[in-house]
């Protein structure tokens, strides 16, 4: 288990390095750079810029200092935003983001759970037929659309949540939450309850629930017991990549609602091409997302005890 | 004295295509410490009368429509649900025909014999757990102690379906409902789990139904026979009865299937020609007809009669009318082949 703890995590790196080293040559294949803008600066001061940020250095040059800096953590200062490190933005924005993608994680996968299980059982009657209207309406209906109408109706029309604040950091106040995870959290609950629902039916068809059933067990015992378990291991595998989505879409919505997360670095940065804020976002949410892979991979195994991670089966 | 008596049992199933009437009109029952085989091809009902019994056929589509199942001077038809939850598995035990896809994957064994004694009998953990393993020794599992927390991915498939008569009889069942047990187990095995099932029915005195299409696991294991055919039963006596004084067409035919020993190895196998009735719209006479090499006139329009042959032996044919044609000579003639 330790080995393979430890060659997940070197794997981890090796990743991190391959994508950081195809970031830094797709951003030097764009045309343009940071400088380009309307505005022409004098020949002067533009070479003094790219001295300061190492942009004058040949290009295998820029690389093996920019490895060296990650390395160490350094993931360089904000070139748009001077007298700002990456880090920093990093440290201040995520915090945000997190507590409103954790929210919204809990929401869908908790609720899509549950509505799931009550659609596989019910199937074809009339909670399964809303359950899974509901679910269309989640998988076609755009953030950027739920978003905007939360805002106008529980926001402004009946005025039961505040619109457009945000307290400190991850410990903001939970009524400015509210509206925006659940806006998150609409889509991937309904890509949850859908999944939850196949899941359970496939698993109710199963051989060994018609044994719990034989062995007189009443039919909540057989679905907690039983159906629950072996429902749950597609939902656990798609955790991850939805944990990751939820993060990096909350672009939108914190646009929207105005929260100061990470999302809108993502984005201006590419727009604005700077270069260092690039390299750090990318980094930051693969490994993120690596992270998230590796950690359902644990889970995995222990939900489902045919699945030995590392071990050879014996015999 | 009967542990089980079913009168005019009829089970239904609603489709698009409009009722499957799977079931229509089966009567027999079962005596203290017997075991009675349920023998027909697939689609002739068996396992859908036994599912009926402790009312495990998926309702809707299906539905008892008429009959009545008495178990303990109870209508099993007629009890509540939450009765009908403490009779199963407490008094009517169940195994099935996969052991691979009949346990529950991510549950240890130990658990899955546990539950029922928790369940029904509210046995505290370490009792149960006590029992689970004792149980596991009973049906020959070697090193219970530690197999009990073991899963079933870890057992092979001969150690699960012993697994699953452990958790089939853990509650010390009064019958014992198979259904084709050895079906989807090597022929070595098939023996050791008939020769086991056999063994603890000296001990416990359970009554066993048995369902199978396969004649040899009849012979080893029953003391009665019942053949279905289309939804009903045709032919019902001791097992000596059926292998050796069949009257009915359709059990000479499955008689006649079965390869024999001095067969040549050119010889195709018999088979009886023609598919088993459509359900949907059963036939008005006997199910068998259109396949009966003796059919006659009567046997396309009328359902035939019981006929008495001895106190354990009744057939359902128009042959055993007074004024039908003998086929003796026919039948001797396959028996001799």
């Amino acid at each position: 288990m330790l080995r393979y703890v430890g060659g997940r995590l070197l794997l981890l790196l090796i990743t991190l390095w391959l994508i950081s080293t195809m970031t830094f040559v797709l951003m030097h294949s764009i045309p343009g750079d940071p400088f380009t803008s309307e505005k022409k600066l004098p020949e002067q001061t533009l070479k003094a810029l790219k001295a300061k940020y190492n942009l004058d250095k040949p290009l295998p040059q820029q690389y093996l200092l920019y490895i060296k800096n990650l390395a160490t953590g350094d993931l360089g200062i904000s070139i748009k935003t001077p007298n700002r490190t990456v880090n920093e933005m990093l440290e201040d924005g995520f915090p945000v983001s997190a507590r409103l993608g954790l929210q919204a994680i809990v929401i869908a996968s908790l609720a899509g759970i549950v509505m799931g299980m009550i659609a596989a059982v019910r199937q074809n009657r009339p909670a399964d037929m809303i359950l899974m209207f509901i679910a269309v309406l989640g998988i076609s209906i755009p953030s950027f659309v739920l978003g905007p109408l939360l805002q106008k109706y529980f926001g402004l029309k009946w005025e039961l949540f505040p619109l457009a604040q945000w307290g400190d950091g991850f410990w903001g106040e939970f009524k400015f939450t509210v509206l925006p995870s659940i806006a998150l959290a609409f889509t991937p609950l309904a890509l949850v309850t859908r999944l939850m629902r196949s899941s359970m039916l496939d698993v109710l068809g199963n051989d060994y629930i018609r044994t719990a059933q034989a062995k007189g067990l009443p039919p909540l015992r057989v679905l907690t017991r039983h159906t629950l378990r072996n429902a749950i291991i597609p939902v656990v595998t798609i955790m991850g990549p939805l944990v990751v989505g939820i993060l990096t879409g909350s672009f939108v919505i914190e646009k929207i609602f105005s929260i100061p997360g990470i999302g809108k670095y993502f984005v201006e940065s590419i727009s604005t091409r700077d270069f260092s804020v690039i390299m750090g976002v990318t980094i930051f949410y693969s490994g993120l997302l690596i992270l998230m892979n590796f950690f359902v991979d644990l889970v995995y195994g222990l939900i489902d005890p045919r699945i030995k991670l590392g071990e050879k089966e014996a015999g | 004295m009967a542990v089980l008596e079913v009168h005019g049992l009829h089970v239904s199933f609603d489709t698009y295509n409009g009722e499957v009437k799977a079931v229509r009109g089966v009567n027999f029952s079962l005596d203290k410490g017997e075991t009675l085989a349920i023998v027909g091809e697939s689609g002739s009902g068996k396992s859908v009368t036994a599912q009926s019994i402790v009312r495990l056929i998926p309702s809707p589509p299906g539905r008892i429509k008429a009959g009545e199942i008495l178990f303990d001077g109870k209508d099993l038809t007629q009890v509540d649900k939450k009765e009908m939850y403490h009779i199963r598995g407490s008094e009517i035990g169940m195994i099935f025909q996969d052991p691979m896809t009949s346990l529950n994957p991510t549950m240890t064994v130990g658990k899955q014999i546990m539950e029922g004694l928790i369940w029904h009998q509210s046995y505290g953990k370490v009792q149960a757990l006590q029992r689970a393993v004792e149980m596991l020794r009973i049906v020959g599992i070697p090193n219970p102690e530690k197999r009990v927390y073991q899963y079933p991915h870890q057992y092979s498939g001969g150690m699960r379906q012993r697994a699953m008569i452990a958790i089939a009889l853990a509650c010390n069942p009064r019958i014992l409902i198979a259904d084709e047990p050895t079906t989807a187990l090597d022929v070595t095995i098939q023996a050791q789990i008939l020769d086991l099932m056999k063994d603890l029915q000296e001990k416990t005195e359970t009554s066993i139904i048995l369902i199978t299409h396969d004649l040899g696991v009849v012979a080893e294991m029953a003391q009665r026979v019942a053949v279905m055919y289309g939804g009903t039963i045709v032919e019902t006596g001791g097992v000596e009865d059926i292998f050796h004084r069949s009257r009915h067409p359709y059990t000479w035919g499955l008689m006649k299937s079965l390869p024999r020993m001095d067969q040549k190895q050119e010889d195709e196998l018999e088979s009886i020609p023609g598919s088993p009735p459509d359900l949907l719209s059963p036939p008005q006479g006997c199910p068998f007809a259109d396949r009966c090499p003796y059919a006659m006139q009567i046997c396309h329009e009328e359902m035939p009669e019981q006929t008495k042959v001895s106190d354990s032996h009744q057939v359902f044919c128009w042959l055993e009318h007074p004024a039908a044609p003998k086929v003796n000579d026919l039948k001797v003639n396959i028996l001799s082949k």
